[in-house]
């Protein structure tokens, strides 16, 4: 990106209201991606999705309210019975078992995604009315982020060519 | 395979899947000189088509892409 800024570059924003393990994917794949691809990216991280900017993170996959959700299991394709993640600690061990396949097929981590983001110059903007409703605190946000509200994502799409809600 | 181009970098993403290939070929271009060759090696069948987009969308050349062994590889050249 360092290379790009002439002004004329193609522009992206997406903004990430989700904060769970699986949810936490699509924004940082296409982010980086289309860093890749000479694209100015703007992410806006709002309500649970703000916490996907946290220093420290610990992402979890509930079985809860995700009725498709399947998982590889010796040849065959295993349904997540959906109540099940009303149990202690089984979304702890669903989590576990995702984070066991993300890494045993090659997927990069949401720590690495969100590393390589940052290298690429893509810009992260923390929703202000999000940290104050839960009380959160920048101090336990990585380096770089910007704060903004609903004018700053506005601004920026404006003036994007794609803008995506996740 | 390659016929007489000799590759200037060569970048091994075996294992790696989506989009961390693509991610470190732009980092490997990026140190390159115009001119200059990446030859990539990727494990992921989702690669061929993406490379072929990514090289398209950032006007670096795809010189040649084939599979050798059930790994996919690309030849690349660098347009600043």
């Amino acid at each position: 990106m360092a290379d790009m800024d002439i002004g004329n570059a193609k522009k992206m924003t997406i903004i990430c209201t989700k904060g769970t393990l699986d949810w936490a994917y699509p924004p940082f794949i296409l982010a980086t991606t289309a860093a890749a691809m000479d694209v100015e990216v703007t992410m806006f991280f709002t309500f649970y999705g703000l916490g996907l900017l946290d220093k420290k993170l610990n992402l979890s996959v509930t079985t809860l309210g995700n009725s498709s959700m399947r998982m590889p299991m010796m040849g065959m394709q295993m349904a997540m019975p959906n109540m099940m993640g009303m149990i202690p600690g089984v979304t702890a061990g669903t989590s576990v078992m995702m984070k066991n396949l993300i890494k045993k097929k090659g997927v990069a981590s949401i720590e690495d995604l969100r590393e390589a983001a940052v290298l690429s110059d893509v810009r992260l903007i923390g929703c202000q009315m999000t940290i104050d409703l839960f009380e959160k605190k920048t101090e336990d946000m990585i380096e770089g982020v910007e704060l903004g509200g609903a004018a700053t994502w506005l601004e920026s799409a404006l003036q994007s060519d794609i803008n995506l809600y996740m | 395979m390659t016929d007489n181009i000799t590759p200037d970098e060569v970048l091994d993403t075996i294992g790696l899947n989506c989009p961390l290939p693509i991610l470190k070929a732009k980092k490997a271009l990026k140190g390159m000189d115009n001119g200059k060759i990446l030859e990539l090696a990727s494990s992921d069948p989702g690669a061929v088509k993406d490379f072929e987009a990514f090289c398209r969308a950032t006007g670096n050349i795809l010189l040649k892409s084939w599979v050798d062994d059930g790994v996919y590889m690309f030849l690349i050249e660098r347009v600043v």
